[in-house]
């Protein structure tokens, strides 16, 4: 399906990534060397926009901006950011509400992410979906789903096409340690193995569904092991990592594409803000928040790495600056923009039915 | 005293059956569990176990012999000393189900005393083979798939088993298993397998062995299918045809009897079609397949062995969203879909008999509801019944009832009466289910009713 350019969302092309402008074409397995410095600054540089462009979402949400529900990515930037750079072009992403970052990490356009949150008619579904339900064909980002676990079939059957086609992709299904928990991820795991379809299962394991925390929540809390009676191999992954995950992404990656079936990741990460905006997060100590982020963040870890490789600050500045610029211009879109014209109410409800001509 | 073999029932709507094959000859010893035939049904091929022990002293019915009625005795057996000559033996035990003299609408419609008019988009001069609703269903969805390599069928016992109600038949064999799925009991989970690979560019057709299981699902079809195409500004879409028997089979209890006609229909971004004819299941099947929407495609078990004419077309395609007058008539409008239609046909007849000539309406596709039809036929008639095997509390009938008063107010002489299932759960007791469900004679009472006669 030709997927639907908006007008009113001119390309942005700092916004088209080094990183997504290599996944442009396919590429081996980079499997599980370190980064190099150029790939530090680049993951650095996904990593921070993906921080900031949430850290303004929320500041928009305040304002009053941004309706209804809002959650908001901020400390698990590494688990979409590592992935998406052992990918190559044609894998598919499929997530749940937690969204904004993995469509940045895609390639789309952060102007037109922005604008959908504000609810106008330059946002990726012209207003319509919301943060919760967005998507590109053109990204091969499919959502951007509302229900809890619903995206895990859904990610298995992007699977299921790639194996029909026979094509080399891979689709990759996030969900959280709470949709862990549904039954039809359980559904989709028998199926998956059933077929041999290549499916990453990712469990972005933040250790709160909503406000249950996994040990309250689940009888095996170790979730990489939940494919087992089921014969998926998982593992678990320092999701607050961007190198570990890579590797692990790219492992998972030959063995999907090597035709075995699907794998199993669980990220072990955190999320620093609550569940969503309305969230005050009074089920976790601030101590433990504050812990995570200084001895863990996985964009400071990359800074790090970089200052110690010889990377000047200014350089890293320089990279603050152009994203910030970025974010602004996004947040400036997303205020001009117009709303969704009146008629559009009653668009995109179905298309011309067979037969009718109509 | 002899013992005799009767034909079996070997399904809730089973009647009649082939005896393909005799295990045992005249004269040969039977123990209880021997295999002593093989029984055809329109649904599966079966092979009957003896209960009784002795000598088979006679087989009734020959080998090969097609339309043998459930209960016929098909063999007698002698028990041990018994006198094998004994006088011709009387039938021993009565069916559990006897049929009873009055028709049962249900069961064997009434010989309609006119012949229903022909779809007028069909072409003249069309030649017409006769087939099964069964037929015509497996050969929209082989026509499709040879037509386009993204189709698929998935859901339980499609491939290998042939079909839970045989409806895929013959498929895996020229298809083979790739493209014919069969999955595992988890209806939610290939349910949203297929809306994924239809997001993907796919084609799925996702057989729930009965509308009731797809409950299970049901998520899937609303927030994943329905729902994708508007939340995502019309850039994603999920072409992906449901389809599979829905509403009341027969003696299959609560869970098993529903019509989820109304839920359905209930849902913007859905398609939801419900045909009568083998020539409408086929063509709006085909329809549906190639349509770009999300199609609910709900089947009647009762009506998947009933023959209709079927157009001999290279690509019989029935528009979607268009009823179809199935019956001219002047004095009162029937409107109904699916089985509801068998209700319909056998009441004009009687009606017909008491000087009313009835018009009747098969919407074939509930949503969207084709009302100008509907309009068009009260402007003539003045009077409207609605006729369905849903619950009457925001059943098709409602809406159906809420847009005429809207649309032709001025053009009723009397108040619109629904005919539904009974507002309760569907009971097991064969005289209760006949109770629930709604009948001929009901939609002949709400015709009188409206006609003031």
């Amino acid at each position: 399906m030709a997927p639907k350019s908006s007008p009113q969302k001119p390309a942005s092309k700092s916004a088209d990534t080094k990183a997504a402008a290599k996944r442009k074409s396919a590429k081996p397995d980079i499997s599980g060397s370190p980064f190099t410095l150029e790939e530090d600054k680049e993951a650095y540089r996904e990593m921070l926009l993906i921080r900031r462009f949430e850290e303004k979402a929320g500041q928009m949400y305040g304002m009053g901006l941004i309706g209804g529900f809002c959650h908001l990515y901020i400390g698990q930037e590494a688990v979409i950011v590592g992935l998406m750079g052992a990918a190559i072009k044609g894998d598919q992403i499929i997530t749940g509400y937690r969204d904004h970052g993995h469509m940045i990490a895609c390639g789309m356009d952060p102007k037109g992410v922005m604008a959908e949150l504000t609810g106008r008619a330059g946002g990726y579904s012209k207003g319509k979906g919301g943060s919760m339900h967005m998507f590109s064909a053109e990204k091969n980002f499919y959502g951007g789903h509302g229900i809890v676990g619903a995206q895990v079939p859904l990610g298995t059957g992007l699977g299921f096409a790639n194996k029909y086609r026979g094509n080399n992709n891979v689709a990759m299904t996030f969900f959280g340690d709470g949709a862990a928990n549904q039954g039809q991820v359980y559904e989709s795991f028998n199926m998956a193995e059933l077929w041999s379809l290549p499916v990453i299962f990712v469990i972005e394991n933040n250790q709160y569904a909503m406000g249950t925390s996994v040990a309250r929540a689940s009888a095996q809390t170790n979730l990489s092991k939940r494919g087992v009676s089921f014969n998926i191999p998982g593992e678990q992954v320092d999701g607050m990592d961007v190198c570990a995950v890579r590797a692990a992404g790219a492992k998972a990656m030959t063995w999907c594409r090597a035709g075995k079936g699907p794998y199993i990741l669980e990220m072990m990460t955190y999320r620093y803000r609550g569940h969503s905006m309305s969230d005050p997060a009074k089920y976790r100590a601030k101590e433990e928040v504050a812990k995570m982020r200084q001895e863990h963040d996985p964009i400071e870890q990359v800074r790090v790495r970089l200052l110690d490789a010889g990377v000047s600050e200014d350089v890293l500045k320089d990279i603050d600056k152009d994203i910030r610029a970025i974010v602004a211009d996004a947040a400036a879109f997303a205020q001009s923009s117009p709303e969704p014209d009146p008629s559009e109410l009653w668009t995109d409800i179905v298309a011309p039915l067979t037969g009718t001509g109509a | 005293m002899p013992t005799n073999i009767l034909m079996p029932a070997l399904s809730p709507t089973m009647e009649e059956g082939t005896l393909t094959k005799w295990y045992v000859k005249e004269g040969d010893d039977v123990r209880s569990g021997d295999v002593i035939a093989e029984i055809e049904t329109d649904k599966a091929t079966m092979e009957v176990e003896a209960v009784d022990e002795g000598k088979i002293v006679k087989l009734m019915v020959a080998e090969g012999t097609e339309n043998v009625k459930v209960n016929e005795i098909i063999a007698v057996i002698a028990g041990e000393g018994e006198d094998a000559n004994a006088p011709a033996p009387k039938a021993v035990t009565p069916a559990p189900e006897v049929k009873t003299s009055e028709p049962d609408a249900t069961r064997a419609p009434a010989p309609v005393a006119f012949s229903v008019a022909a779809d007028p988009e069909i072409p003249a001069g069309t030649t017409f083979k006769s087939q099964t609703v069964r037929e015509a269903l497996r050969d929209a969805m082989a026509e499709e798939m040879r037509r386009d390599e993204a189709v698929f069928v998935m859901g339980e016992e499609v491939g290998e088993y042939q079909g839970a109600y045989k409806v895929t038949q013959g498929l895996l064999d020229e298809f083979g298993p790739r493209r014919i799925v069969d999955t595992p009991i988890t209806e939610h989970g290939f349910a949203g397998l297929g809306v994924g690979a239809a997001f993907a560019g796919l084609r799925p057709i996702i057989e729930f062995m009965t509308f009731n299981f797809a409950m299970q699902a049901i998520d899937h079809l609303i927030n994943s299918a329905a729902k994708t195409r508007y939340m995502s500004g019309g850039q994603m879409a999920s072409p992906i045809v449901f389809r599979g028997p829905n509403g009341p089979a027969s003696r299959v209890g609560a869970q098993h009897s529903q019509d989820y006609a109304s839920w359905y229909a209930h849902i913007p971004g859905l398609i939801v079609i419900a045909p009568y004819s083998a020539a409408d299941a086929k063509g709006l099947l085909k329809a549906a397949i190639r349509d770009p929407n999300p199609v609910i495609f709900l089947e009647n078990e009762m009506l998947y062995g009933k023959t209709f004419d079927v157009p001999e077309l290279d690509d019989h395609l029935v528009p979607i969203g268009k009823a179809h007058v199935l019956k001219e008539g002047r004095d009162v409008t029937l409107v109904s879909h699916s089985h509801g239609l068998t209700y319909c046909l056998d009441a004009a007849a009687q009606l017909a008999e008491e000087g009313i000539d009835a018009e009747i309406i098969d919407l074939r596709t509930l949503r969207p509801l084709d009302i100008d039809t509907i309009v068009a036929s009260v402007k003539k008639t003045n009077r409207l019944v609605t006729v369905e095997e849903t619950w009457p509390v925001c059943g098709i009938g409602a809406e159906i009832a809420a847009a005429v008063q809207a649309k032709a107010f001025d053009y009723l002489d009397a108040p619109i009466l629904r005919v539904t299932q009974k507002d309760v759960p569907m009971p097991y007791a064969a005289n209760l289910e006949k109770l629930a469900l709604p009948s001929a004679a009901d939609v002949v009472e709400a015709v009188k009713a409206v006609c003031y006669r």
